[in-house]
């Protein structure tokens, strides 16, 4: 799950990581208000300049106009009006962006030098892990791409902590001048409990900052948390903002199916992640597109196939689905059953592609074969399951919304 | 010949009387599989399926001599009954449990170096060496006892596999899913080594997914220390980046872990990759001839 910027900075703050003042505001009746109080907080006399900057889950607000300045109450409230509601699109959301859920409106902070710190997960070691970089304030991917020695990796263990002797390295990674270090040290081991107390995945700072007069502060911030552990961080778990998640994925998510749309035209339904994944894969050696990634879950019973093919048909662009199961624990005599009433129900009428295998395949096919439903396709291997399907979707009218 | 687990695995399962782990016990159980015993703290003295129950793993492995355990425990209690398990010194442990907290896994990753016991899993369908020992969840039937070892990351999509093979006449020494999470007991190249080793193993299919880098890792395992064949199949060049992809670890982050960039390694490595993911038994069944028929 991700936080937004205002959310993280919170976190930030109660950890002890200096960030730069400011409030979040929701209508643009509370952009003025905050602005006020920031402008008291920060001791300015009339004239005061803040920025106004968009929230929403993607990068690269900058450069999308997200991020704006205001030199008024009436110019705060101005600009969120001008944000709050509506799709903000950056290189990070594709065309279709991200609503604008909030406003974080913060005093403006001199930059003398920016860099990049973050903490994350080494799955493979099994540890965590400090990413720290003088290329700070950019896409830290094309410091990857272009720069790799430029970014630094220090390992750390989950339960100790950074040591001094890693903490030592950090900083001078950084070029932090020896009065900033400790500041810069102090960060890290903040950045670290942070991490291990509230079971985050990630945590990102970029740019952290060094002022003109010395001081560091996390300019930007992204935290992403474990979804397995939300569990034990009620108040965590309540800061989701649904309006960032793509509708489909989440109303599938809801109900214990793993959803993610792509922008082909042939529907999948599958059980098990790798399977569908490989499902995904043979369509598009077959020559088709996949409109979607589906894991109908392990019981696919009738109602959780009758809902997984109501998500797949919601997409528009969908013109036939393809349906792959292996009955392992699951019956693909119940399988078919559940395909046969969910069809019927939802009164599907474009071609559809089964292929079962597994216990009981025989029952399951021979249901599918009586039903005689002339959209309904059996095919016995994935192969040639994919070359039908791939036909089928070429061959089909597209879809008009039904009213 | 087999690796893990074989006729003298005697297997506990912890969680059995939850549904899923009585659910699994009973079908361990007809595949033949000695089934010792079952643990959940406060339900000891009952039997599921005709499996004694008992409070704790020490006193399971007590009375019944267990050297293995499948875990079903809930994701929230799992930490604690891995740990249960690592102190009874079991010497493996298989973790079917799906969605335990990735930092917890890292306290059982710390504990487990040097305490001599193998995990396997977690979000895993478990292991099996056909024709002996079922530890885990996967449908038995479609196995048969031959000479290929199977490694993979995913569940059906190795079902999938393992029929493929059976149904080319081609027959596994044991076949393990390693788990969709992001940190894991085992890795490819921790299990790689041991089929290196077994002389029943003849040669490896390796089912690997996008994100993190346990095919990289394996790629650099064959490159420098095989010398059994390794197939290899990578699912996932259709994902897009910074989604996740059903499993906690299927998600190409950061520029990395796409299908292609497996490809190429393990191509480069000498491993044959096979692209389609109805290819996997014929490919492997081309290369092998008869020298692997099932016994």
């Amino acid at each position: 799950m991700r936080l937004h910027e205002y959310q993280a900075k919170r976190l930030l703050a109660s950890a002890g990581i200096p960030v730069p003042r400011g409030q979040a505001a929701l209508t643009a009746a509370e952009a003025a208000a905050a602005y006020t109080a920031l402008a008291r907080q920060c001791g300015a006399s009339a004239g005061f300049t803040c920025h106004v900057k968009a929230q929403l889950h993607a990068g690269g607000r900058g450069k999308a106009g997200g991020v704006l300045v205001a030199r008024s109450a009436q110019e705060a409230s101005a600009h969120a009006a001008g944000l709050l509601g509506r799709r903000l699109a950056t290189h990070q959301t594709g065309p279709e962006g991200l609503p604008v859920a909030a406003v974080l409106l913060e005093e403006r902070i001199e930059i003398a030098k920016e860099w990049y710190l973050a903490l994350t997960v080494d799955r493979f070691a099994a540890q965590l892990v400090v990413l720290a970089s003088r290329r700070g304030g950019v896409d830290i991917e094309e410091v990857a791409a272009k720069e790799p020695a430029m970014i630094v990796r220090e390992p750390l263990e989950a339960l100790e902590g950074p040591t001094p002797q890693a903490l030592a390295r950090i900083a001078q990674a950084l070029g932090c001048a020896s009065t900033q270090a400790e500041a810069c040290q102090r960060i890290v081991r903040a950045l670290w409990q942070l991490f291990t107390s509230q079971d985050a995945s990630l945590i990102e700072i970029n740019p952290l900052v060094a002022t003109p007069d010395g001081r560091l502060l996390a300019l930007d911030a992204k935290v992403t948390l474990d979804d397995n552990a939300l569990f034990r961080h009620a108040d965590l778990a309540a800061l989701r903002d649904e309006s960032q998640e793509h509708p489909l994925e989440l109303q599938a998510g809801r109900i214990g199916i793993s959803y993610v749309g792509l922008d082909g035209t042939i529907g999948c339904l599958v059980n098990g992640a790798g399977l569908a994944m490989a499902t995904n894969d043979i369509i598009k050696l077959a020559g088709g597109s996949p409109a979607n990634f589906l894991d109908v879950g392990g019981g696919a019973n009738v109602e959780q196939v009758t809902k997984a093919f109501s998500i797949i048909l919601a997409d528009q662009r969908v013109k036939a689905v393809l349906v792959n199961i292996f009955g392992g624990i699951m019956r693909c005599d119940w399988v078919a059953q559940g395909l046969l009433n969910a069809t019927r129900q939802l009164d599907v009428q474009m071609p559809i592609v089964v292929r079962l295998q597994g216990t009981n395949v025989e029952e399951g096919r021979r249901l599918l074969t009586q039903a005689k439903r002339l959209n309904l396709i059996s095919a016995d291997e994935l192969e040639e399951a994919a070359k039908k399907i791939v036909e089928l979707s070429k061959s089909g009218e597209p879809r008009t919304p039904r009213s | 010949m087999s690796i893990l687990i074989g006729k003298d695995t005697r297997v506990l399962v912890q969680g059995i009387t939850g549904q899923a782990g009585a659910f699994h016990a009973e079908k361990m159980l007809e595949y033949g599989t000695a089934v010792v015993g079952g643990v959940t703290p406060g339900k000891g003295g009952g039997t599921v399926h005709g499996v004694p129950v008992f409070n704790t793993v020490r006193e399971a492995v007590a009375q019944g001599g267990a050297n293995a355990t499948a875990i079903f425990v809930p994701a929230k209690f799992a930490k604690d009954a891995i740990v249960e398990a690592m102190e009874a010194k079991l010497p493996l442990i298989a973790v079917i449990t799906e969605g335990i907290p990735t930092l917890d896994m890292l306290q059982v990753r710390r504990r487990l170096a040097g305490s001599g016991t193998r995990l396997i899993g977690p979000n895993c369908p478990g292991l099996i060496t056909p024709g002996a020992c079922k530890v885990g969840i996967m449908p038995g039937y479609i196995h048969k006892p031959g000479t290929v070892g199977v490694l993979s990351r995913s569940g059906t999509l190795t079902y999938d596999a393992v029929y493929q093979l059976t149904q080319a006449g081609l027959g596994q020494s044991t076949c393990i899913g390693i788990g969709g999470d992001p940190v894991l007991g085992s890795s490819f190249v921790d299990l790689l080594g041991l089929f290196e080793q077994d002389p029943g193993t003849e040669a490896v299919v390796l089912i690997g997914e996008i994100g993190g880098t346990e095919e990289e890792e394996a790629a650099a395992f064959i490159q420098a220390k095989m010398r059994k064949p390794v197939f290899a199949f990578v699912a996932g060049r259709m994902a897009p980046k910074e989604k996740r992809m059903g499993h906690a670890g299927a998600i190409i982050a950061g520029g990395r872990g796409s299908a292609a960039e497996k490809y190429a390694v393990l191509r480069r490595a000498g491993a044959t990759t096979i692209d389609s993911p109805a290819a996997i038994g014929r490919t492997v069944k081309a290369a092998l001839g008869a020298r692997a028929v099932a016994r």
